[in-house]
């Protein structure tokens, strides 16, 4: 039987100009974006390898006139290390508690919320108002011991505790965020099984709760590293300008003293600082990224190494 | 025992709070003479902003000759350009990316992409101020800026390839990696029953993301935006370094030399005057650059809430 006559019916695109438009759109944002990173990248290598020596690495860094005699970057290094160790001690312990009360207790819920709305606007709030907040709190006379005290009775404020301490505030909400998010996957009935056997509730938390959301707690913390290592803004305004770390006599030593840490030590020898020596700024930029590179590697590897299994 | 251990965690989270509480009051207190000396004047155009700061800053040590003049708008208005046009084109380029990364990329591009992505987020700021101002400015500097147009604006201003230009796009760079990480989760939670859905009815690729994923990941794209432009709005020291450091307002009238004017936002006014805060009115007018900081980035907050909440109305549940 003959098919019956029709017109031949034109197929359609599904796709019309509009879409056209929005995919090639997304092509270049995407291909873009591709170039962008991978340039940043591959200069970022290019310069640092070109500059970077072991002996830059390992001196410490000299005021001269001449540029070859300025040494290398080993305070700064020891700087961001000391710093991050402080910011890290102080956020985590608080960060933990915090989270913990926020999850497991949380009464009154009024505070309980003021409390979350507080941390949302300390983790919005930009460094360099915790920075200037700093230097307020640290130049009043009874904060004196926590850095140098000049004749006179003026009040330096500045110093490793000083900027640590900010740090610290800046890494809060990362290790809260961080700690909460490990507590709130822990299903109930573990919790339940854990009164069942008639422990209290402090207990559960610090025999089953707190060992499992271990690598939520790690994963905050190397947030919080990360943070810290790469903020300029506090270190700039709270560290004092000296190239090498110098202690203060006493007690405290260096926690009292003021140094520089990698990323003031790049903005210090950049055309914007007082140097003029890119080399070393881009030498010491590279190490900056190295550290920071693997610090992203060790959250995503600790992110997937403790996964509970909960059934 | 839990009694007191619950006692002593809510102290120690009371304490936290009053203490961020303390910050946000001794701020705004401590910058409060700065805006009453000025009223309404503080925030409009009026003068020369680094000369009105030299004044305060060499202002008489005599509490009551203390010299707070200064009309900030120069400073105000580059915050919101500088802020405003990041957050627009970063918003259309990571919503873009977002999408290339989760429908079209090959899948090879993909698996290097994301991480890659993730990194960039976490690159410190300065880094970027590093390669902008050895980089971009220079070539801005020398492909941009002619003679001529270094003459058009001589009496005013000069041109040295710092400039808003540089700013915004390195800023573009600098928040657009966090906003498309957060947008790639949010497109890839859409439920895949919604986009086979779509698929069945015919809908192709780009119209499905477009209509149906986009629509329902609205919440998370208000949320990275209003994230990115907390970070936009306190960038100090990349902007620092390659905005310029002079308290200039661009003007538009300019045409295109008006991207080639330098400028310099709050954040890094702060910065660059950081040694001069130990005189009196010098540190409060700079305590009220960071109460204005503080307040917009609040703000920024409780609109980016608002947002959500009256989005998510629509979409999956709450975010």
């Amino acid at each position: 039987m003959q098919p019956t006559a029709r017109k031949p019916v034109k197929v359609e695109s599904s796709w019309s100009i509009m879409d056209r438009v929005g995919l090639g759109l997304a092509w270049a944002a995407g291909l873009s974006l591709c170039l962008v990173a991978g340039s940043i990248i591959a200069y970022m290598a290019y310069k640092g390898i070109q500059y970077v020596s072991w002996e830059m690495i390992t001196s410490a860094p000299e005021a001269s006139l001449d540029q070859s005699a300025t040494g290398g970057f080993l305070d700064p290094i020891i700087g961001s290390l000391v710093l991050t160790v402080i910011g890290i001690v102080i956020a985590v312990p608080v960060g933990v508690a915090v989270a913990v009360w926020l999850t497991e207790y949380g009464r009154p819920s009024g505070l309980a919320r003021a409390v979350e709305s507080g941390v949302e606007i300390v983790a919005g709030t930009p460094s360099i108002v915790l920075a200037i907040f700093g230097l307020l709190i640290f130049q009043q006379s009874f904060m004196g011991l926590f850095s140098f005290t000049a004749e006179g009775g003026a009040v330096f404020g500045r110093s490793f505790i000083a900027a640590g301490a900010m740090m610290s505030i800046v890494a809060l909400p990362l290790v809260i965020g961080a700690t909460r998010e490990a507590m709130m996957t822990i299903p109930r009935h573990v919790r339940e099984a854990s009164y069942a056997l008639g422990k209290d509730r402090a207990t559960t938390i610090r025999r089953v709760l707190l060992p499992s959301a271990r690598s939520g707690i790690a994963t905050g913390a190397t947030l919080g590293m990360g943070r810290i290592i790469g903020d300029t803004a506090i270190v700039v305004i709270l560290l004092g300008a000296s190239m090498q770390i110098s202690p203060e006599d006493g007690f405290g030593g260096i926690f009292r003293g003021t140094g520089s840490t990698l990323t003031s030590y790049v903005y210090n020898n950049s055309p914007a600082g007082e140097g003029n020596a890119p080399e070393k700024a881009y030498a010491a930029a590279f190490v900056l990224l190295l550290i920071v590179i693997f610090l992203n590697a060790a959250v995503g590897l600790i992110g997937r190494r403790n996964k509970p299994q909960w059934n | 025992m839990d009694a007191r251990v619950e006692l002593l965690l809510g102290a120690l989270a009371s304490t936290i709070l009053l203490l961020i509480a303390g910050m946000v009051i001794f701020v705004l207190l401590k910058g409060m003479p700065s805006f009453t000396n000025n009223g309404i004047s503080w925030f409009g155009f009026g003068g020369n902003v680094d000369q009105q700061l030299m004044d305060i800053f060499n202002s008489p040590a005599n509490p009551a000759d203390y010299n707070y003049e200064l009309h900030a708008g120069p400073l105000l208005y580059a915050t919101a350009l500088i802020t405003g046009a990041a957050i627009v084109i970063s918003t259309a380029f990571a919503v873009l990316s977002a999408i290339f990364i989760v429908e079209f990329a090959p899948h090879n591009i993909r698996r290097v992409l994301e991480p890659v992505v993730r990194l960039l987020a976490a690159v410190p700021s300065v880094i970027y101020g590093l390669i902008g101002i050895l980089v971009v400015v220079p070539w801005v500097a020398d492909n941009l800026i002619s003679e001529d147009r270094k003459e058009s604006v001589a009496y005013v201003i000069q041109l040295d390839g710092t400039s808003i230009l540089v700013g915004i796009l390195i800023l573009c760079i600098m928040i657009s990696p966090i906003m498309i990480a957060i947008i790639v989760d949010a497109l890839r939670s859409v439920p895949v029953t919604w986009t086979q859905g779509a698929a069945a009815l015919g809908v192709n690729r780009w119209r499905s993301m477009w209509t149906v994923s986009l629509r329902a990941a609205r919440p998370a794209i208000v949320a990275a935006a209003v994230l990115a432009s907390a970070r936009a709005l306190g960038e100090a020291i990349m902007l620092s370094m390659v905005a310029g450091s002079v308290g200039f307002a661009p003007n538009p009238l300019d045409g295109f030399t008006f991207f080639l004017e330098p400028a310099r936002p709050l954040a890094s006014t702060i910065v660059d005057n950081a040694e001069g805060l130990s005189v009196v009115p010098f540190g409060q007018t700079m305590y009220a650059f960071a109460a204005i900081l503080l307040v917009s980035s609040a703000f920024l907050s409780f609109g980016g809430w608002a947002a959500r909440r009256s989005l998510s109305k629509y979409t999956l549940g709450a975010r």
